[in-house]
């Protein structure tokens, strides 16, 4: 009826994909009485992870190496988009013994 | 200060060995009650600490021993309520309560960098006493299942704690 609009709809929203890499995921990784799981992910660049916090306290995911510090709320979930690639050692501020460890692939 | 230190590390174990050794196995309602003012004695440091600390990493960590310990001890409250249990005061807790008022005001003469590092190493020294009463004595007494796990989860929180204060500790030198 409006090919004119039409057209620049599907152009606009074949931009709009091409702008999101391919095969971006999203990996939950749970804070469940002060132990994070799983322990060890794996990840690659672009890929969303859900940092899920069950406790009743608050906790951080805070990358050794300064690449991100994420606060999560006590039952909250926070997500972050992984941008750099490596092997990630990462632990919450709050409560240090609380270690993971995240492989991000390019 | 490291007399000052040792000394209130040796008061500490000294007090919750022997008064739990007089009372080998606290009850229930014992634990909940000695639980619950271990949580509110560190809740009480901690405000003196949000007033009189000057380095802004001791602050912080004063603000989230507030924030832990009140979550703790609402979900001990929660439990209690739940199991129908009334907390009950004991030897332990009276003796924890008395050795905490000391230290409160012992921290309260001291000004300046001074107070964060006293502050800060009595929280290291004051975890650990708790995590080894929790360990050796608390968790293994505890009967009801939920308690237990309770129990299990302050130990993990307790010993973040201990870690952090370590390293706020560190970050005084």
């Amino acid at each position: 009826m409006w090919p004119g609009r039409t057209l620049l709809l599907l152009t606009a929203l074949m931009l709009g994909a091409m702008a999101v890499p391919a095969h971006a995921a999203t990996i939950q990784i749970v804070m469940e009485n002060l132990v994070v799981s799983p322990a060890e992910a794996s990840a690659k660049v672009g890929d969303t992870i859900e940092w899920i916090n069950k406790d009743v306290f608050a906790h951080t995911a805070t990358a050794r190496n300064g690449d991100f510090d994420v606060t999560i709320a006590p039952k909250k979930t926070a997500t972050s988009v992984l941008k750099k690639a490596g092997t990630v050692e990462y632990y919450c501020r709050f409560h240090p013994n609380m270690k993971a460890v995240l492989t991000i692939a390019p | 200060m490291f007399v000052r230190l040792s000394a209130a590390i040796a008061a500490l174990s000294l007090l919750t060995g022997s008064a739990l050794a007089q009372d080998a196995k606290p009850t229930d309602p014992q634990i909940a009650h000695i639980a619950y003012t271990a949580g509110v004695i560190d809740i009480t440091a901690a405000k003196q600490a949000i007033t009189k600390a000057s380095n802004k990493d001791v602050k912080a960590f004063a603000e989230d021993m507030v924030r832990d310990h009140e979550a703790v001890n609402k979900q001990a409250l929660d439990l209690v309520k739940k199991l129908k249990v009334t907390p009950e005061d004991n030897d332990t807790s009276k003796a924890l309560s008395k050795q905490a008022a000391d230290k409160l005001a012992e921290l309260g003469k001291l000004k300046g960098a001074d107070y964060d590092k006293a502050y800060v190493a009595n929280e290291v020294a004051y975890h650990k006493a708790v995590n080894g009463a929790l360990e050796t004595q608390l968790i293994p007494s505890a009967n009801n299942a939920e308690l237990k796990s309770l129990l299990q989860t302050g130990l993990k929180i307790f010993q973040g704690h201990q870690q952090h204060a370590e390293h706020v500790a560190a970050g005084l030198k």
